[in-house]
């Protein structure tokens, strides 16, 4: 048993607003927002000094239920509001949160260039392969099998592979959770904050009322067999084998943090002249 | 749903050994802290529920787990008493339960918007019981310290009386119908 060593300055509680979420009772996102405050409280931080930016959905709410500096953006566009804000504010920790159909597919352009940009951001998916807040129909993760009211035979198309893009496109930290097992989740979001650069975090979130069955995902998730590794090709070969629930760090890369250019100097005015003159 | 009351009396916690010099750092005081988190994460998730069961419109449910929240917030407090504590220890995340959940949390997965009291004490039962075999393992394994032996022990005996009296308070309310969670105006468009 580890020593309770240190005392917490803030506890998770102090990164909870008095706001009640309202996602449906049994719904995963309501663990991946205690995991969230959890690993804030695990890494000393301060609401002040934390900023959670989100786009539409129902796991897109998070930022009002947290106590950190909060933006709820335009669908799909969460990635490019928090690389904006972190390039603007550097001081700031910022963590960008969202479900699969507004990462994946209305932001999945932004998906694609924030893992290449490479900002010092946290990126937390709450994955359950469909559309919830607009009553159910099939998302880039949904499996082309699953038939539903809205998508009769299914989809038919091969469900997006989120984590082998994130490592194509360049993110420098990729990892995979449950929303059952909230340490194991809190555990990884802190990691993902510490390590440098882009950190993609999908976290597999039931949604009980359209995907009733992915309350079976308690017993097919395990842990990744093997270490993260820093060899991309390595990452690459095991994410292309993966069975979608292997949970754990599953790449940790070393490629540099971008850094934006010290601003310049504004230019007076007759310089800007000087600029147009023909 | 049940127009009958739930329960209101909060299970006593027996006073441990009050006024006994406690160790600051050591076996005792790290099985203490986690014995305080234990209680803690119980609290925040039974608050966490009524919560939920607030914003669907269940209102006695609500009701019942705010008191059950209020129970192992007092509990937690006790400890921080106990030891002498005053603040809370760090709840590491390094920490590892049998399972992803400490002992005595519920999963958020358990809950339905139309639960009523049975079903809200059934999962109040579950987490007693499943603290219960957690304190007793400690208790009787051959490498626990002696005194972390003696305490487990009796948290152990105390979540057995907290059973005993969650399954009296089963007795008090009505059972749910077979067909409790059939509501007239699902989210799920039907055929």
């Amino acid at each position: 048993m580890n020593a309770p060593a240190t005392v917490a300055a803030l506890t998770a509680q102090d990164f909870k607003s008095d706001y009640k979420p309202v996602w449906c009772p049994g719904c995963g996102d309501y663990t991946v927002l205690a995991s969230i405050t959890r690993a804030l409280a695990a890494l000393n931080l301060r609401p002040e000094n934390v900023a959670v930016v989100s786009g539409i959905g129902c796991s897109s709410r998070i930022p009002a239920y947290t106590t950190c500096y909060g933006f709820h953006g335009v669908h799909g566009r969460a990635l490019a509001a928090g690389t904006g804000l972190k390039v603007a504010r550097p001081d700031l920790t910022v963590l960008v949160a969202g479900g699969d159909g507004d990462g994946y597919s209305i932001g999945g352009n932004h998906f694609l260039h924030a893992c290449r940009r490479n900002v010092d951001l946290t990126y937390i998916v709450m994955d359950n392969h469909v559309y919830g807040m607009t009553k159910g129909q099939p998302s880039p993760t949904t499996e082309p099998e699953w038939k539903s009211k809205l998508s009769p035979g299914g989809t038919g198309l091969r469900e997006f592979h989120p984590l082998v893009i994130a490592l194509a496109a360049g993110a420098n930290f990729i990892a995979r959770g449950f929303s059952g097992d909230p340490s194991g989740t809190a555990t990884l979001i802190a990691e993902a904050v510490r390590h440098p650069g882009f950190s993609f975090v999908e976290v597999l979130s039931p949604c009980v009322t359209f995907r009733p069955e992915q309350r079976a995902w308690k017993e097919a998730v395990h842990p990744a067999p093997v270490a993260p590794t820093e060899d991309p090709a390595r990452a690459a070969r095991r994410l292309m084998t993966d069975d979608g629930f292997n949970i754990g760090v599953l790449y940790k890369g070393s490629r540099p943090a971008f850094s934006p250019a010290a601003p310049k100097a504004p230019l007076s005015p007759s310089d800007l002249e000087k600029d147009f003159a023909l | 749903m049940s127009t009958r009351k739930a329960p209101t009396k909060a299970p006593a916690k027996r006073k441990r050994a009050a006024g006994r010099a406690r160790p600051a750092a050591g076996p005792y005081a790290d099985f203490m802290a986690r014995a305080y988190v234990m209680e803690v994460d119980a609290a925040e998730r039974y608050a966490d529920f009524a919560d939920q069961m607030d914003v669907h419109n269940n209102p006695e449910v609500a009701e019942l787990f705010r008191k059950l929240s209020r129970i192992e917030a007092l509990h937690a407090k006790r400890i921080l008493e106990e030891m002498g504590w005053k603040q809370p220890p760090h709840a590491l995340l390094t920490w590892r339960w049998d399972a992803p959940e400490p002992p005595e949390t519920a999963a958020h997965s358990e809950v339905h918007y139309l639960m009523q009291p049975y079903h809200a004490l059934q999962l109040a039962l579950r987490n007693e019981q499943r603290a219960e075999k957690f304190l007793a393992r400690i208790a009787r394994a051959p490498k626990t310290p002696p005194a972390v032996k003696r305490a487990a022990a009796e948290m152990a005996g105390e979540e057995r009386e907290h059973v005993r009296l969650i399954q009296g308070w089963m007795k008090r309310v009505p059972k749910p119908a077979k067909d409790w969670d059939r509501d007239p105006d699902p989210p799920v468009l039907g055929d």
